[in-house]
């Protein structure tokens, strides 16, 4: 079948979800790790500093 | 011809009107505004440059027809690139879509820009949904078991069968994608048209013209 | 001449500022260059998931009990979609939104009857079935009530429905074909014939799968399947994906609407749901136009972070 050679994935995710529980809300482990990194990029696009200033300083 | 008949052709009112909304200098710019020096501003060209990766393999999929996948590896492979770049596809358009709203990108006449890229946002969810129904795995099955009660219970149900694969397929592979891009180059070509929304006037106060 | 009050949240300054250097090509292809790569990584990481399908032929052989208790639920009209109504049949308004019930208004225009469809023209598939096909004639030139009679006896009896020696055996002498009918669709089941018959009703070439989708759900196998991936509705299902890969995430706000009162335990749960996600995805549409709401990112003050730079060389 599938998922065997050189194009096998190296550490597939086809065990059972784990999930976080807490109070109505159920998601899976997966999820929440997208969800975080979602939440960390936009912080550090929103800090990270841009490069390029002194040329944008300059007169065209 | 005279020149006013020529004036008066549908072909050169359209290509005036065309170039004079955009220019090959405001289509293809060498310059932008100086407020635009912020990350947060790569997030709209990485969802383009996913989608881009999304149609790539999803038509390499489509050379070997829907139920490759399931019984090759370089198939699979081809899967896991189109799961994993519709994965980046929506990470990168959300981002984007929360650093719009915190700049209030529809400011200045920006509405249509706004609008057409929510609609985008909703349309690629439809797409992403019809993609899952195809599968034709054990997910396909639950999702459209599941999906149905929802889309039966609005009516559209009578006319967008979930559970008929052929017509689920034909909408993810054929018409939503169409939509997508469709939608992505309206959108695009808005941005170009109007340029980036300047920042808010320094502490966002109310300023009588 | 009126002066024209400026609205922050709606008007933009005109910029009369500098301009830099800007390579829109350049940057495209970056883009393109570093997600292709990207995802590249991660499929050669985690590659995608791929449950195999299950088919009628492993539930009734892993389920039996299941498959044919689903199987009577068909032939005595008490299956979910012998009840569901619209678009199926008529056998219920179906949900409502207020006074809108939108799917009965469309009507049944998939039309379903789920005793000729997933009983009677299967069977009548069959070959070479001398005794069934005399059950099936007993069948047709039956009455209506006396179909009734037999299919109520048998349901009674079926309380005590037992497997033995692989076939299907419920204690009744008042319930005519239907024994050997639901007997022999068990066996039809158990060698894939089932899983064809209910596809090919439409002919040779079909790409439809409403009827073995719609008896499948109608059992628990399934949702018992899924509920071990965490895929049920009261489990946020909608967003899981089989395994640990991540799902659907952007469905959350649609799913949350499903664990909360009254939605989830409302027999119009999802029109009430759809109702809520069409007016917020307006909201979100029609932002621009929403006061109160538009304003919020000029007085939550981001943009600070986003512009810190040009507000810099403004001061």
């Amino acid at each position: 079948m599938s998922s065997f050679g050189l194009l096998a994935a190296i550490w597939p995710l086809t065990t059972l979800g784990h999930y976080v529980h807490w109070h109505i809300i159920q998601i899976s482990v997966a999820n929440l790790t997208v969800i975080i990194l979602m939440v960390v990029t936009f912080i550090v696009a929103l800090f990270a500093p841009f490069p390029g200033r002194r040329r944008r300083k300059e007169k065209p | 011809m005279s020149t006013t008949e020529i004036d008066r052709q549908w072909t050169t009112r359209l290509r005036r009107r065309v170039a004079g909304k955009l220019p090959p200098e405001k289509l293809l710019p060498d310059t932008q505004p100086t407020y635009v020096a912020s990350w947060i501003y790569v997030f709209g060209v990485t969802t383009m440059a996913a989608l881009g990766v999304v149609i790539v393999s999803g038509c390499l999929l489509a050379l070997r027809g829907p139920q490759w996948w399931h019984t090759s590896s370089v198939g699979h492979f081809v899967n896991s690139l189109h799961l994993w770049s519709v994965e980046i596809f929506f990470f990168a358009m959300v981002i984007h879509l929360w650093g719009k709203y915190f700049m209030a990108a529809w400011r200045g006449g920006r509405a249509l820009t706004w609008m057409t890229g929510v609609f985008t946002f909703l349309v690629s969810i439809a797409t992403a949904f019809t993609g899952y129904v195809s599968q034709s795995n054990f997910d396909s099955q639950w999702i459209s078991t599941q999906a149905k009660d929802g889309i039966n219970s609005t009516g559209a149900g009578a006319f967008w069968n979930v559970l008929n694969t052929g017509q689920m397929l034909m909408w993810h592979i054929v018409l939503l994608p169409l939509a997508a891009v469709v939608l992505t180059v309206f959108h695009v070509l808005l941005v170009r048209i109007k340029g980036v929304v300047p920042p808010f006037e320094k502490d966002g106060a109310e300023v009588a013209q | 001449m009126r002066s024209k009050a400026f609205r922050p949240d709606v008007d933009a300054p005109e910029w009369k500022g500098g301009y830099s250097p800007y390579d829109i090509i350049k940057e495209g292809i970056i883009a393109v260059v570093v997600v292709s790569i990207l995802t590249v990584l991660l499929a050669i990481a985690f590659g995608s998931p791929d449950d195999p399908s299950i088919t009628v032929k492993a539930w009734s052989t892993n389920d039996p009990m299941d498959f044919a208790a689903t199987a009577l639920s068909e032939l005595n009209n008490t299956s979910g979609t012998a009840q569901y109504g619209a678009p199926y049949n008529k056998a219920s308004t179906g949900q409502q939104l207020g006074p809108l019930t939108l799917a009965k208004w469309v009507g049944a225009r998939i039309p379903i009857n789920t005793v000729n469809d997933f009983v009677i023209n299967p069977l009548k598939s069959l070959p070479g079935q001398p005794a069934l096909s005399s059950d099936l004639s007993q069948w047709s030139s039956a009455s209506t009530s006396t179909r009734a009679n037999w299919v109520n006896n048998y349901t009674h009896a079926a309380n005590k429905m037992k497997i033995v020696s692989g076939q299907l055996v419920v204690n009744t002498t008042s319930a005519g074909p239907v024994p050997l009918m639901m007997s022999d669709l068990l066996q039809m089941a158990r060698t894939g014939a089932l899983d064809q018959a209910l596809v090919t009703q439409n002919g040779f070439y079909t790409t439809d799968y409403t009827l073995p989708l719609l008896f499948l759900a109608d059992g628990t196998y399934m949702a018992n399947l899924a509920q071990k991936q965490h895929l049920t509705g009261d489990q946020w299902g909608m967003m899981n994906e089989t395994g640990n890969y991540p799902g659907q995430a952007w469905l959350w706000l649609y799913t949350f609407w499903y664990q909360v009162s009254p939605m989830n335990s409302s027999g119009n749960g999802d029109i009430l749901v759809w109702g809520i996600m069409m007016v917020l995805s307006a909201g979100l549409l029609l932002m621009p136009f929403i006061p109160g709401l538009r304003s919020i990112p000029r007085k939550t003050r981001v943009y600070r972070l986003i512009w810190r730079e040009h507000y810099r060389d403004v001061e």
